[in-house]
């Protein structure tokens, strides 16, 4: 099953990723073979199977209620982009 | 042609434990920005959840509380979108299998009962706080709210009037704060209601095309939101027009909801299992052992008022609208076993007090066993209902025995009737006027008389035997 | 001696006797980078003087009688596990100065036995590929012919471990990403079962597939670094609790008590080369001599692997790099005024192709009307393929395959295909789609001089048996004893 162009366009958008025509192109006939392979998948029969999330079965890993240490706001805002009195700063988001 | 709305809400609340759902970080509200973060909740490259014990045993008891099934295998899931206050770029919440389903609680309007259902309980973790700054085209995001535990409780669309919503809404928000899971406060956020509203002409089966609410800050602006968007999908379906599915905010300065055509709207959030986090897998030991933590909920405290103590309904809706008076009011009952004069006094006089103080039932300056101790003076005829008041007064400023006060005060009520023959006949006499005016018809100047006696002996004296014996004079 | 050269093994030996010192072992680990790394390309970043700093405290160590099981010894990490304070890239724009304000969990435990650690090794971005070539910051070569790859994702790894720019390193591996590199350099590299090491710290790829371990000159060093880095960690949900062996117990001789399975659809694998798959008879030839029975066994589904990897592992990556959006770290293109504009523009400049082409497949594999034919549909495929092994394991102890269709092919080859690129992983991703440990070890050598690995998977958690088995089988060939003429 190929892909369409504007799929991509579609699933980029959703994935915030901006490509330019020369890429749609391109990822479009390469994630089409991609797609093309991967539907092999629907020859076998899967009926009744199980799907697997974990590969091991594990169940209910928790921790305790109590309070740990918390970064340095220093350290948690050493990689910000941008930043201003103890704040990360993103352009604004409406309008 | 007559219209229904159906109503439907979804109610997040933050749950109340020391630490954040998936890490180890503080829940407290109001520190400086980014101060209670980590590698964790800031999303950053490498981390993993652990899930906190106590958030599922809070959840656990609210579904329990609220009579759903739960489910002895739920999971995970991620809920993918960008936005600048959800570091990872995804939500970890509960999709297809929560933690908790098919439940309901009872309400009541106007007298009468009604099942509203309740779909699904389930987990997840609250999104950071974002600041837009109103001069420069910048936001901030703080991250301290990230990672907080919240559940989602999401109602069948079972309520048909705003006043339905309105008695489903404080009736689960009385259950959270009953049961200790969460403050449930709507001003500071840890309560927060989204509605879902459409009308059909009544009777009928097929359900409208609904608008989802958002903005409603406390329970009268969810029914006052209710009330306007039914009016306003009315008058376009009367006018012909056609209802749009969009999400609508409530202005609460305008008293109007308004289109919010964003292009956030069309949401596609790619809902998968989360790989790193297990299954929870719930047996039915914990399920009792939790179950046995639960105290009495409010609308059980709330019948038994009413068949135990014979209090009218409207009294024990107040007197179990926390379980903090509750308790005030069972431990004074149990010194002082009349419970209408009990629920009289608290909700005329305590709540009254503690309303302007801005205190909660926690902090009253009296105790339920002073107010006990109150009430029985009064009922032995030591002092009169009208001291008790100035009495109360007292009690509450200085925190004393309602008996220290009335001894030191000398409030003692007078019953000794040759006292009060005799005030009253020095009264008759020195207002002939006013007695000449009674015998000739003006009845109401008992009331004078009754004024002028209580002056005269300063309130002590014993109203009930002032009147009889006021009487009686001026008949002869 | 050229203490570069040493394993790490030796080397312990050597500093515990104080025959040799660590500030000298690192000192000449540190001039080998020196010589050889502009030709080969294995490292992002090299922390020569922290590294000296963690020499001279291991020195002081060993000097009080203080030994850990890695005191002094120079090893490298995949840049895709965070080192605290030190520069942490996954060969990507998006995170090119990204410093980690904390360590992975087994960089403390390294740090804890006392191990230098050298750099951070190239990769392919975010661990996707198999080339090496998809990182963002330079090309690394096989040390072996300096025109070819060294494998992918962990790449700089293997090369700098085959270059003996190091005495050992830290990889991951989500489909083959320590096996796959380690075959193509000559070297040894395990994948341990799901949940044997901690994946705290480990920038997630595809989280329900990805596992860190070892790759090393030998046996001997895989289970001496496994030692280090096994073990429960309470911040990792996936994180088994199950007691650590000493895996060294396990490198003793004798092969008498096992069977090796040989999976009958391996033979038939696309592209296999026919020297490769000589190699790897000869190998099982070896076994039986050492006394091993082997039998043929069938994994039924080993043709729907490679696709439902590539369902699973992009969908899974696509949800993990949604963080990387320039508001709290890394690159964000700061020219952009709106926040969306900032989002598309930050992603598209600071992502790869390689990633961008995953990440779009993956969200489309998970988008609505799509879910349940691919995503749920290879989930249900995997559960098949799990079956596959628990049935094969029935009858045998181990699985032996060829690690890789072919030997390392030149660089530039295989850029612009990706379909190709993927199924070179046949043999390897079975066992992440099953959680099962597996290593690959040297086997041959082409007739180019190009080294061949076998592939030995096990039971969930049966890394002894593994390592018995190449350790038998080392101590019978070595294979390993051959070094690149860098």
């Amino acid at each position: 099953m190929k892909i369409t162009r504007d799929e991509i366009v579609h699933v980029a958008d959703l994935a915030r990723l901006e490509l330019d025509e020369k890429f749609i192109n391109k990822f479009a006939g390469q994630i089409g073979d991609i797609l093309e392979y991967v539907d092999t998948l629907g020859r076998i029969d899967t009926k009744g199977v199980v799907p697997t999330s974990h590969a091991i079965s594990l169940i209910n890993a928790f921790r305790e209620d109590v309070l740990e240490k918390h970064l340095d706001r220093d350290l948690a805002l050493a990689n910000a982009p941008e930043k201003e009195d103890g704040n990360f700063i993103v352009p604004k988001v409406i309008g | 042609m007559e219209f229904e709305p159906v109503i439907g809400l979804e109610i997040h609340a933050q749950l109340k434990t020391n630490t954040k759902i998936f890490c180890g970080c503080s829940t407290s509200f109001g520190a400086p920005p980014n101060t209670h973060t980590c590698p964790v909740c800031l999303g950053m490259p490498g981390v993993l959840p652990v899930l906190n014990k106590k958030v599922v045993e809070y959840t656990i008891r609210m579904a329990i509380a609220t009579n759903c099934k739960v489910e002895r295998r739920s999971r995970w899931a991620r809920k993918n979108y960008f936005y600048p206050d959800l570091p990872k770029g995804y939500q970890i919440s509960q999709y297809e299998l929560p933690v908790a389903q098919f439940g309901y609680i009872d309400i009541e309007t106007d007298g009468s009962r009604k099942r509203i259902g309740i779909t699904r309980i389930h987990m997840e973790e609250d999104a950071g706080k974002l600041t837009h700054d109103p001069d420069r085209p910048f936001s901030m995001v703080d991250f301290n709210r990230t990672g907080v535990p919240l559940i989602e409780i999401v109602s069948e669309p079972d309520i048909r009037s705003p006043e339905e919503a309105g008695a489903y809404l404080r009736q689960l928000h009385s259950i959270v704060r009953y049961i200790g899971i969460s403050d449930g406060n709507m001003e500071e956020g840890s309560f927060r209601c989204d509605a879902n509203i459409s009308i059909r002409p009544k009777g009928a089966e097929r359900l409208g095309t609904r608008s989802e609410l958002k903005n409603l800050n406390s329970f009268k602006h969810v029914e006052k939101a209710l009330y306007y968007e039914i009016n306003r999908q009315k008058e376009i379906i009367i006018d012909g027009g056609r209802v749009v599915q969009e999400t609508r905010l409530w202005n609460p300065d305008k008293n109007i909801t308004t289109s919010m055509r964003s292009k956030e709207e069309a949401h596609d959030y790619r809902y998968f299992p989360d790989p790193d986090l297990l299954p929870l897998v719930v047996d039915n030991e914990w399920i009792d052992a939790l179950k046995k933590t639960l105290p009495e909920l409010p609308d059980r405290k709330k019948n038994r008022f009413i068949s135990e103590f014979n209090l009218p309904s409207s009294d024990a809706e107040i007197m179990s609208s926390s379980r903090e008076l509750a308790d005030y009011f069972e431990e004074c009952i149990k010194e002082f076993p009349k419970p209408k004069q009990v629920s009289n006094w608290i909700m005329g006089e305590l709540l009254g007090l503690l309303n302007a103080e801005g205190k909660t039932i926690d902090r009253s300056p009296i105790s339920s066993s002073n107010l006990a101790r109150l009430l029985k003076l009064i009922d032995k005829g030591i002092i009169s209902g009208k001291i008790a008041k100035t009495v109360f007064e007292d009690m509450a400023n200085t925190g004393r025995h309602p008996e220290e006060i009335v001894e030191k005060k000398g409030l003692v009520q007078v019953t000794d009737v040759s006292a009060i023959e005799e005030v009253v006949s020095q009264i008759l006499a020195d207002n002939l006027k006013e007695v000449e005016g009674y015998r000739k018809g003006k009845k109401k100047l008992i009331g004078f008389f009754v004024g002028q006696v209580m002056k005269e002996t300063k309130g002590k004296a014993n109203p009930k035997i002032v009147n009889e014996i006021l009487k009686d004079k001026l008949a002869e | 001696m050229n203490l570069h050269e040493l394993t790490i093994q030796k080397a312990l030996k050597l500093l515990k006797e104080k025959e040799i010192s660590s500030t000298d072992l690192t000192r000449a680990v540190l001039d080998r980078i020196d010589a050889v790394e502009e030709r080969v390309g294995a490292y992002i970043t090299i922390a020569g003087e922290t590294a000296m700093e963690q020499a001279m405290l291991a020195d002081r160590a060993i000097s009080t009688g203080n030994i850990s099981p890695l005191t002094g010894i120079p090893l490298a990490i995949k840049d895709l596990i965070c080192t605290e304070g030190l520069r942490t890239t996954c060969a990507s724009r998006i995170l090119e100065n990204f410093v980690p304000p904390y360590d992975a969990f087994v960089i403390k435990k390294l740090k804890k036995a006392g191990a230098v650690i050298v750099g951070k090794a190239n990769m392919d971005e975010f661990a996707m590929g198999s080339s090496t070539e998809n990182s963002s910051i330079k090309i690394t070569r096989n040390p072996w012919d300096l025109n070819r790859i060294p494998g992918g994702s962990s790449g700089g790894s293997a090369a700098a471990v085959a270059a003996d720019m190091c005495l050992g390193s830290l990889g991951s591996d989500t489909g083959g990403s320590i096996r796959q590199p380690a075959s193509l350099c000559g070297i040894v590299g395990m994948k341990p079962t799901y949940g044997r090491v901690s994946r705290f710290g480990l920038v997630a790829f595809a989280s329900s597939l990805d596992q860190i371990g070892p790759m090393t000159k030998d046996v001997t060093d895989c289970a001496v670094l496994m030692n280090v880095i096994s073990g429960f960690d309470p911040k990792d949900s996936t994180s088994v609790p199950e007691d650590v062996s000493d895996y060294t117990s396990f490198l003793k001789n004798g092969l008498s008590e096992i069977t090796v399975g040989i999976p009958k659809e391996y033979n038939a694998a696309e592209g296999l080369n026919p020297e490769v798959a000589d190699a790897v008879k000869d190998a099982v030839r070896v076994m039986e001599d050492l006394g091993a029975k082997c039998i043929e066994v069938s994994l039924p589904h080993t043709e729907y692997a490679v696709a439902a990897y590539y369902v699973i592992a992009p969908s899974e990556a696509s949800s993990n790099l949604a963080r990387y959006d320039g508001v709290k770290y890394g690159f964000r293109d700061k020219e952009k005024k709106s926040l969306i504009e900032m989002y598309r523009s930050t992603r598209s400049n600071g992502f790869g192709p390689e990633v961008q082409r995953r990440i779009i497949l993956g969200t489309y594999c998970l988008s609505a009307g799509y879910y349940d034919a691919y995503y749920r549909k290879a989930s249900r495929v995997r559960t098949l393929i799990m079956q596959d092994f628990d049935n094969a394991f029935k009858k045998c102890d181990v699985i032996l395959s060829p690690t890789t269709p072919t030997t390392a092919f030149r660089i530039g080859e295989k850029k612009d295909d990706p379909l190709a690129m993927y199924l070179s992983d046949i043999f390897t991703l079975s066992a992440n789609l099953a959680g099962i440990p597996g290593m690959s070890i040297p086997c041959g050598f082409s007739s180019a001089g190009l080294p061949i690995g076998l592939q030995i998977m096990g039971k969930h958690f049966d890394e002894g048996m593994l390592l018995k088995v190449a350790y038998n089988f080392e101590q019978a060939t070595n294979f390993h004893k051959q070094k690149a003429s860098i």
